[in-house]
């Protein structure tokens, strides 16, 4: 049985415009999302900013009612069996917000506790394995406020994991944190299914998810564009070639030229430094370097090179071409 | 009795919460006493004998203050640092987390009420005599009680909108005018007073006067307190369903 289950869900926000003659308006944020999570599976949806993966996430965490679809988790209806849906399941989300700043991260942790119904017999041992769990031991009485970005971070999935959900809910848990940070981060997600509970994880970042994710579902403008183990989506690209140029200063125009060139299928940049990198993806076999590069005459180039799609590749084909 | 140790648990916080912000603590402080020197002012130029009646009103202002624009930016500042959707998706009653936050803010405001009798006392020379010191007291727990709760019924209906701070300020001023703090009632036509009726901190003013004066303060003080307990039970009743609400416009974040 799949542990979450989410058929035809949509979400729509009505926004206006206008101070005197104000009109409404109808943003589709989610278009009609299927997919199943299996029990111990981490679980990736990814998509670029806008595309619906927070808007989803809350609905099945219990905090928007989808306009129409059905979504259950652990069996329970997010909208008729919220209460029993939220005792099961556990929220983390990524950034500074979330916590109480002039607290010190006991007493959140503390207060969480008791939200979540955790017995006042077991909060002192639950709030110190946690805390053991996330690095924070010793830390625990200092005020939030002087905490830095990954600190918070990992105070927040000891938060989300209080009352030992079955099923977690991370959304960009990363974003904003340190290299070294993120890894511990991505090591703490990965012992979470080890445990043997159910994660659905948002995230920018493709590495994050070819690493972690057992299955991952790209969403693009509120619709899954495409859906399978990391190895499946990289298989849409394999009959593509890379090619990487390091550009200095190049144009809008020049890019554009790049992107209407014949053999490219799509085109994405890369800042990397005071570089633009142009990731041109196009059919395998087909030998564009040359006439790239005269496409390129006038702009400073630096580095080409030539590899095999990644993960990044396939997600950047699948958004970049829906 | 999970449910009374989670409102404990949540005051708790909410008191050390407010105890750490030295700018609101500096504000709480002085604002109280800006308030009641204005009231002071204009009563001894014109009034004198009212003086102490206007001290009364003006210590009670205070508690009113402290509740009813907290009720909005303690929601505003739950928004604001992304704990509301926190506490909306845990599984505990939303009522009872709200409870100890406005229950906190007027408990706060009985700093207001000692501070603006002594300031009258030292600065404008106003003696409050209380001919009934137990039943002041009770008449004085009552309101401040009754007042938390009126702040509860408007934090768990204001949860929906994302303007609450502004709905909180905008019950500040008309609520000091129909309910007699400085002005009695019986200046305003007849069904400004019924609304009058509606409202706790109108019984809590005039438990707290007949105390003071050796009146009859238990059947105002009786009014305040079902008045609060109306309060409590409503804002009870209504409280899934303005979450409802707030899930469906989608208000609950900032964004």
């Amino acid at each position: 049985m799949a542990v979450v289950e989410v058929r035809d869900l949509k979400r729509t926000y009505r926004t206006t415009t206008g101070v005197f003659r104000r009109r409404a308006m109808d943003v589709e944020a989610v278009r009609g999302v299927s997919f199943e999570i299996g029990q111990g599976e981490l679980f990736g949806l990814l998509g670029p900013n806008g595309a619906g993966k927070t808007t989803t996430i809350k609905m099945l965490i219990t905090l928007l009612i989808p306009t129409s679809g059905t979504a259950q988790v652990l069996g329970y209806d997010v909208v008729a069996e919220a209460r029993e849906v939220r005792r099961r399941i556990g929220y983390v989300f990524g950034g500074d917000r979330g916590l109480y700043e002039r607290l010190s991260a006991y007493d959140n942790l503390r207060y969480f506790a008791e939200l979540y119904a955790v017995p006042p017999r077991d909060q002192k041992k639950r709030i110190a394995e946690l805390l053991e769990l996330v690095g924070l031991s010793g830390r625990e009485r200092e005020r939030v406020e002087g905490y830095s970005r990954g600190m918070r971070q990992r105070l927040h999935i000891a938060r989300g994991l209080l009352h030992d959900p079955m099923v977690v809910f991370l959304d960009e848990p990363t974003i904003g944190v340190d290299p070294v940070g993120a890894r511990e981060l991505r090591a703490m997600i990965a012992s979470l299914t080890d445990a043997g509970k159910t994660v659905l994880l948002t995230t920018h970042y493709m590495f994050e998810a070819d690493d972690l994710c057992d299955r991952i579902a790209v969403i693009n403008k509120g619709t899954i564009v495409a859906e399978g183990t990391p190895g499946d989506l990289k298989a849409i690209v394999a009959d593509r070639t890379v090619i990487e140029i390091e550009t200095f200063g190049v144009s809008e125009d020049t890019i554009e030229r790049v992107r209407a060139a014949d053999g490219v299928t799509s085109v994405s940049i890369e800042e990397r430094e005071q570089a633009q990198v142009l990731l041109v993806q196009s059919p395998a076999g087909t030998e564009l370097t040359q006439s790239l590069l005269s496409l390129l005459d006038g702009t400073s180039v630096g580095r080409v090179a030539a590899r095999e799609p990644t993960l990044e590749d396939a997600y950047v084909a699948l958004v970049g071409e829906a | 009795m999970r449910n009374i140790r989670l409102v404990l648990v949540g005051l708790r916080l909410q008191v050390k919460m407010l105890s750490r912000s030295s700018f609101n603590g500096i504000l709480g402080i002085l604002y109280p006493l800006f308030f009641a020197t204005v009231a002071f002012f204009v009563f001894q130029a014109g009034a004198k004998d009212a003086l102490p009646f206007a001290a009364l009103g003006a210590a009670v202002m205070g508690i009113w203050s402290a509740t009813s624009t907290s009720a909005g930016s303690a929601m505003q500042r739950e928004r604001w640092h992304g704990t509301l959707e926190l506490l909306v998706a845990a599984p505990s009653p939303f009522s009872l987390v709200m409870l100890p936050m406005t229950i906190a803010m007027s408990a706060l405001g009985l700093y207001s009420m000692g501070a603006t009798l002594l300031w009258g006392r030292v600065l404008f020379g106003i003696h409050v005599t209380v001919e009934h010191p137990l039943l002041f007291v009770l008449a004085v727990v009552v309101t401040v009680i009754s007042i938390g709760l009126f702040g509860f019924l408007m934090a768990v209906s204001f949860v929906r909108y994302r303007a609450s701070w502004a709905l909180g300020n905008l019950f500040e001023y008309p609520v000091w005018l129909i309910c007699g703090f400085l002005v009695t009632v019986d200046h305003f036509p007849e069904w400004v007073q019924k609304i009058a009726w509606t409202l706790a901190p109108y019984w809590g003013m005039n438990a707290i006067r007949e105390a003071a004066t050796g009146g009859t303060p238990l059947p105002d003080a009786g009014m305040c307190a079902a008045l609060g307990l109306v309060y409590l039970s409503f804002g009870i009743a209504i409280s899934d369903a303005m979450l409802n609400a707030a899930r469906k416009r989608a208000t609950l974040a900032l964004t």
